[in-house]
């Protein structure tokens, strides 16, 4: 009996007797639990292919058969300690599976002729796994009780860089579809919306609407045909859960997605990837073909009379398609521009039918909630907002990666225990989060909890769940300039406030961030005058335009005008950036103690704002300067100096 | 159904499935709007209409939010007015600020709006759009940088016209609205209807312009200025002075025109009657040879230049005969100028016409003879307005006069031609006479009245059953055209309008964004019809001596040269 | 063997609006961008006007009008690349291959883009050429980088 008929028949069959001694067994060795010849995992995720993860494998494959060892590699996908990638994990027979960060390809050789010969090459180590079957290393922690684990508690990440993320007898032998099969066997759809609007499930993608009430909606609505959308258009700068979670356990996205469908009545899924995700679109490609293999997908699945089929859609490239309406209109070959709302998708959607979008890490808790039941879920979390949250901790932080933690979490451990604070001994300025049109929140504000409400209050947003560090060398108002200059780009054109409002904030702070020479009068004048419309216009965008996008489109600029007034008013009224980052507001001057009159300098001023006779100290005319570094960098006596 | 909903304080009766903007129409509260096009679908882009909701967070678009019992709306709160100011504003910053020196000045949707919402002061700065006008188009002049992006071009000619010559390039704030590619209009499929233009709330979209060359010929003592009003013409070109719209001024506009410096005034409405004479012939002989049926009309150059890009297979089945316009331009070069004894080569032959794709018709190669074309110049009824205007002409003031000989006497069938359907009743009161040798007392065909954009009329003439299609508004000849490609054969005579109401509702009329006047106007031209006495085409006395002299009888050799055309296949970008 | 544009626009059904943007892409994968006769003919099939062909590709980033170079570089723009210095990465990039973004070079070698975030935000800033990623890179390197790609050719 081959691997796909023994799990159709012994595990996934109405009929399967799990408990059967056999049938244990065999699944233990599905998923690992148990081995018989070593197994190297590589960590392959994207973040694990940038770091070289490829080169890593190939050395790993190379030594494998140079040595003549009998082994099985895995390429597994990111367990979120991006920072430490490439990881590879090895578990010999009997011994707990240990991990090591930083792996790249000159090292693999001395690391595995040190695990194969039981010796742990601790330089490289980051812990062993807890598992009752197997021996534990000596000296070698546990890797769930290292501090970046210790806080999270993870039910969407739960096999994301442990399980085979290529492999559906994995995912089956670690209870995976069973779920699935037990919703269409014994449950009404009526019954499993229930069941998540009992759990309190909120959308993890923004909005924070609650996810059963949404089904609900779109159950009651009649109509001959409706779909489930998965948005996996993640394109927030900083953010990569969702990829991520496909890339990790593209199964448990699947089985989530499967569920839904069949309470909402929807027969077809689409599921939309961002086209640069070519990985995770692989990923779902190979799983999806897995299903139809499986019979998990497909007509009269399993004999449940249930139809059902996914369509994979690749998004090319467009940051307002992750809103529902404009997505919507992207899956029917249009340009992605949202619509008003009502009339909500959940009544008129996708081709005009009844259709509930959801994001990839709210689809992906659904199994969980199906499999232990709202009340368990219902446990974890805050009254105001249940589960968990996936953020992806970037910029400044000492290990970047991503976590996910119990809803109600404080910012500051997030940050300061799991990803253990800021690199380079630099000090902690602000945390955005909340991606584009989230908000810089200040240290002060560290204490704020992981909710909806809880950071609405304070204006900020969950979002999508990026979480960027900024450490004392980053400059707010770059920041925020930064923010508005990514969404006047991917601002749709549609509405007027989005399209030229965001353009002209973005304007007004490239116009305090430089300093133009020779600015006359006028040109002055309209520099304050824009500073004096921000609010007024930031008020205007909020209220008036069509989607999400226009109306957060402000916040990173409210935010940091809020948090960060004094860093503001330093670039408008005193021309200067403490953080150095505002290049033409550098002022620069020369030691003249240093300075030898090497004319290095004076050749290269793009401005000939430096003078002096060779042989003897130069100066620099500060209203010529442009601020533009370039004597700082030639001058090999460090003369040049930053004011 | 009808309920309460609270607006500034007051209660108003609205309509279950109404928007709030349909609800605070009908109870005669206006707020202003860009983008919304009456009876299609909202779009919501342009912010405009945004009201305070009580409860709702943010600010709700009128236009397409439905309206609910709860509600209680603002329409003109300080957070609403300060709201639409600062997008208008924000439109004003992008725009190239040359009012003084635009087509629209006075007459533009943004203009109005900065006007109404008091913008006093230039709040932001920032970098404009550049972009270059497309003057490639003989009939439109494309100007990007004064386009607000609000798409209604894009919808009409979409789901109205069905024709999707343009479409948004591009995104954010470097959207913009052009032509496949972004190349020349020439090249598009564009048809030139004009319907674009109507609805442009800015200075975007414009009808293309020649006026130096008619103001040259006009105070040249060398040459002889002609010029010819449309049908429709008469009725349409009060309203460009205040007047109420579908007051018929003809008499006062030929005056006008003389004191413009025009030398000879004519009426297309002669040229109309003509073409009914030549096209019920031509028709006639189709039916008695059984030659290519059904026949499609060919006076709407919007239409022709359709079924060239789109049909090359039915070029067959249209009229030989040119239009009204053409073929009275014809008749002034080689029938009139000898006869007033001058040379075709001294008369600048000039037309107003409600349309701005009778520029592109005037410039087609089939409609000049032998080096002279039919038609020199094409004003649109806006145009002409404004040349009254400059010369100082208060046409409350004018005495009306008629129009000149040898085509002074007109039919009210040749009038007919300004509405849809009209065409076809004028050819039928002909084709009458012709099969029957008697003239028909059918003089008011109400299927062919009616609002539709689609109508069918069948009726006996003499021993012919005969079936007569109508279609206005170009987006509905296509399911006519696919039932004749499939094999229907009740259908023997086609007219086709490109615009809704026909030449009424042309792409040249005045501008009204709130209130097209298509059917005041339409009403004007019936109740005229119903007025006078010479109701036929070929009882026109004039034409009858211009038959006797020069043309001899339809289908004549002579009428052959100078007022049959010929089509060709024409390949565009679709 | 290059699959030919009749060949990749008959795999999808005529007239299927929803199949728009994958037959873009597909035509995209296999020749690196749209040309004209690709936008008039996937309209035909679709049964779209191509001015709707090209308004909706010329809404996506993904989409490209001119065959990218030989060395097809992008310059991460993501928040934590910025916050790293990937501004001055991307005008050095810009200085040394003397490009705009969104341009291909004359000689059709190099094309350069700059894109909103790649994902490698843990080993930022980065720069990808042709798919292999440059991580952590720092101004001097980027010289070095592009005479690599240069000696290559």
């Amino acid at each position: 009996m081959d691997e796909k008929q023994f799990l159709i028949e012994k595990v996934l069959a109405a009929k399967a007797d799990l408990n059967q001694r056999e049938v244990t067994e065999t699944l233990a060795l599905l998923r690992h639990d148990t081995v018989n010849l070593p197994v190297v995992y590589i960590g392959s995720g994207t973040c694990g292919k940038v770091a070289g993860a490829n080169e890593t494998f190939k050395a790993v494959n190379k030594y494998l058969e140079e040595k003549n060892i009998k082994a099985e590699v895995v390429q597994v996908g990111c367990i979120g300690l991006c920072s430490y990638e490439p990881l590879v994990d090895i578990q010999l027979p009997g011994k707990a599976r240990i991990s090591f960060r930083n792996v790249t390809h000159e090292i693999v050789e001395t690391l595995l002729d040190d695990i194969f010969n039981s010796e742990v090459p601790f330089d490289h180590v980051l812990g062993q796994f807890n598992n009752k079957r197997h021996n534990k290393w000596d000296n070698v922690p546990l890797i769930n009780e290292l501090p970046f684990f210790k806080l999270q508690h993870r039910i969407v990440l739960a096999n994301c860089g442990i399980s085979n993320p290529d492999s559906i007898s994995d995912y089956i032998a670690r209870g995976g579809y069973q779920t699935y099969l037990k919703c269409i066997r014994n449950y009404t759809g009526e019954k499993i919306c229930n069941i998540v609007d009992q759990s309190a499930l909120r959308g993890r993608g923004g909005g924070g609407y609650r996810t059963g009430e949404k089904w609900i909606m779109a159950h009651n609505t009649v109509s001959d045909q409706k779909y489930l959308v998965c948005n996996a258009a993640e394109s927030d700068p900083g953010a990569f859960m969702d990829r991520a979670i496909i890339e990790g356990d593209p199964h448990l996205l699947l089985e989530g997605i499967a569920i839904t469908a069949y309470a909402i009545g929807a027969t077809k899924a689409y599921i939309y990837v961002m086209d640069e995700y070519s990985q995770a679109y692989f990923m779902l490609n190979q799983a999806i073909t897995q299903l139809k293999e499986y019979g998990l997908i497909g007509y009269n699945v399993f004999d449940s009379g249930v139809d059902f089929k996914i369509i994979l859609v690749k998004g090319p490239g467009a940051f307002v398609c992750g809103e529902e309406t404009a997505l919507i209109n992207s899956i029917e070959g249009k340009r992605g521009m949202p619509r008003p709302k009502p009339p909500y998708p959940a009544i008129e959607g996708l081709f005009g039918k009844p259709t509930v979008i959801n994001n990839v890490e709210t689809l992906a808790n659904i199994p969980f909630i199906l499999r232990h039941g709202p009340l368990h879920f219902n446990e974890i979390g805050i009254p105001e907002a249940r589960g968990t949250k996936v953020f992806a901790i970037s910029g400044k932080a000492m290990i970047t990666g991503l976590v996910e933690v119990p809803m109600g979490t404080k910012i500051r451990d997030i940050i300061f225990k799991i990803a253990g604070g800021v690199k380079d001994d630099k000090d902690f300025k602000a945390v955005q989060i909340g991606g584009p049109s989230g908000s810089c929140l200040p240290a002060s504000q560290l204490d704020l909890t992981v909710g909806y409400e809880s950071l609405w209050n304070e204006g900020a947003i969950i979002g999508s769940g990026g979480m960027i560090v900024m450490d004392e060398d980053t400059c707010m108002v770059d920041i925020a300039k930064f923010f508005m200059n990514f969404l006047q780009k991917e601002s749709c054109g549609k509405c007027i406030p989005c399209r030229e409002g965001t353009r002209r904030i973005h304007e007004i702070l490239e116009n305090i961030t430089r300093r133009p020479t020779g600015e006359s009068g006028f040109e002055v004048l309209e520099r304050f005058k824009g500073i004096m419309q921000l609010a007024d216009l930031s008020e205007v965008i909020r209220d008036t335009s069509l989607c999400g996008l226009g109306q957060t489109a402000p916040n990173p600029l409210l935010s940091a005008m809020k948090w960060f007034r004094e860093e503001f008013e330093e670039h408008v009224f005193d021309r200067k950036c403490r953080a150095g980052v505002c290049k033409e507001l550098r002022l620069f001057y020369i030691d003249v103690d240093k300075c030898i009159g090497c004319v290095a300098c004076l050749r290269k001023c793009p401005s000939n704002a430096i003078v002096g006779q060779p042989r003897q100290p130069h100066f620099i005319i500060e209203e010529k300067c442009i601020g533009c570094g370039i004597c700082f960098d030639v001058c090999k006596f460090v003369a040049v100096k930053l004011k | 159904m009808l309920f309460d909903i609270e607006v500034n304080g007051k209660t108003i009766k609205a309509k279950r499935e109404d928007t709030i903007l349909m609800a605070l129409e009908r109870n005669g509260l206006k707020v202003p709007t860009l983008c919304h096009i009456k009876d299609l679908l909202p779009s919501g882009a342009c912010r405009m209409c945004v009201v305070e909701v009580e409860g709702r967070q943010g600010l709700i678009p009128a236009c397409s939010h439905p309206v609910e019992e709860w509600m209680k709306v603002r329409t003109h709160s300080p957070r609403v007015i300060k709201a639409r100011k600062t997008n208008t504003e924000l439109l004003l910053s992008n725009h190239p600020d040359d009012c003084l020196y635009c087509e629209r000045n006075g007459n533009c949707e943004l203009q109005k709006l900065a006007e109404d919402l008091n913008v006093r002061e230039r709040r932001f700065y920032g970098k404009k759009n550049k972009y270059k006008t497309d003057p490639s188009s003989a009939s439109l002049l494309r100007d990007p940088a004064k386009c607000i992006l609000c798409g209604r071009c894009i919808r009409i000619c979409e789901e109205i016209q069905k024709i999707t010559a343009l479409e948004f390039i591009g995104r954010g704030n470097k959207t913009q609205v052009g032509p496949a590619f972004n190349k020349g209009m020439n090249l598009s499929s564009c048809i030139n209807c004009g319907q674009c233009v109507m609805v442009c709330p800015t200075g975007a979209l414009a009808e293309k312009q020649y006026p130096a060359k008619l103001q040259d010929a006009l105070h040249n003592p060398a040459v002889k200025t002609v010029i010819q009003c449309s049908p429709t013409l008469s009725v349409t070109l009060a309203e460009e002075f205040g007047l109420r719209a579908g007051k018929d001024i003809e008499g006062i506009m030929y005056a006008a025109l003389r004191k413009l410096g025009f030398d000879f005034v004519f009426d297309t409405s002669f040229g109309a009657d003509l073409l009914i004479t030549e096209q019920a012939t031509e028709f006639y002989n189709r039916l008695k040879e059984g030659t290519i049926l059904p026949m499609f009309s060919s006076c709407c150059p919007a239409w022709i230049k359709y079924i060239e890009q789109t049909h090359p297979d039915l070029l067959g089945n249209v009229s030989a005969c040119k239009s009204p316009q053409q073929m009275l331009g014809a008749l002034v070069s080689n029938h009139f100028a000898p006869l007033a004894g001058m040379s075709a080569d001294d008369i600048y032959s000039v037309s107003a016409m409600p349309c701005i794709a009778k520029k592109f018709e005037s410039q087609r190669e089939q409609m000049t003879h032998k080096g002279i074309t039919d038609v020199d110049l094409v004003l649109t009824t806006r145009e002409l307005a404004r040349l009254i205007r400059l010369n100082g002409i208060d046409i409350e003031q004018v005495d009306p006069e008629h129009s000149d000989q040898p085509y002074q006497s007109r039919s009210t069938a040749g009038k007919m031609l300004a509405v849809s359907g009209g065409l076809t009743e004028a050819l039928i009161r002909t084709l009458h006479f012709l099969i029957t040798g008697k003239e028909t007392s059918l003089l008011k065909i109400q299927e062919l009245r009616s609002g539709k954009g689609r109508k069918e009329y069948f009726v006996k003439i003499g021993e012919y059953k005969l079936g007569f299609a109508v279609v206005n508004g170009i987006g509905n000849v296509e399911p006519l055209i696919s039932e004749i490609k499939k094999g229907r054969t009740d259908i023997h005579y086609i007219e086709v309008m490109a615009c809704d109401g026909g030449c009424v509702g042309g792409g040249g009329q005045p501008i009204h964004p709130e209130n097209n006047n298509i059917k005041a106007r339409a009403k004007s031209i019936y109740e005229l019809d119903e007025k006078e006495s010479n109701k036929f085409a070929h009882q026109n006395a004039s034409l009858q001596s211009v038959y006797n002299l020069f043309l001899l009888n339809p289908g004549s050799e002579v009428s052959l040269t100078h007022l049959y055309t010929t089509y060709e296949e024409r390949e565009v970008m679709r | 063997m290059q699959a030919s544009l009749d060949d990749i626009i008959n795999r999808y059904k005529a007239g299927s609006r929803e199949s728009l943007l994958p037959l873009l892409q597909d035509i995209q994968i296999e020749f690196g961008y749209l040309n004209e006769e690709a936008i008039l003919k996937v309209g035909q099939h679709i049964k779209l006007p191509s001015s709707k062909v090209y308004g909706i590709a010329t809404f996506y980033d993904q989409f490209r009008f001119v065959q990218k170079g030989k060395f097809h570089i992008k310059v991460c723009r993501g928040t934590s690349c910025h916050m790293h210095g990937s501004l001055n990465i991307l005008r050095e990039v810009e200085r040394v291959l003397n490009l705009k973004e969104g341009q291909t070079s004359r000689d059709g070698r190099f094309s350069l883009e700059a894109v909103s975030c790649m994902g490698a935000c843990g080993s930022a800033p980065v720069l990808n050429v042709n798919g292999e990623f440059k991580t952590a890179i720092a101004i001097p390197d980027i010289a070095q980088i592009i005479n690599f790609y240069k000696s290559t050719i």
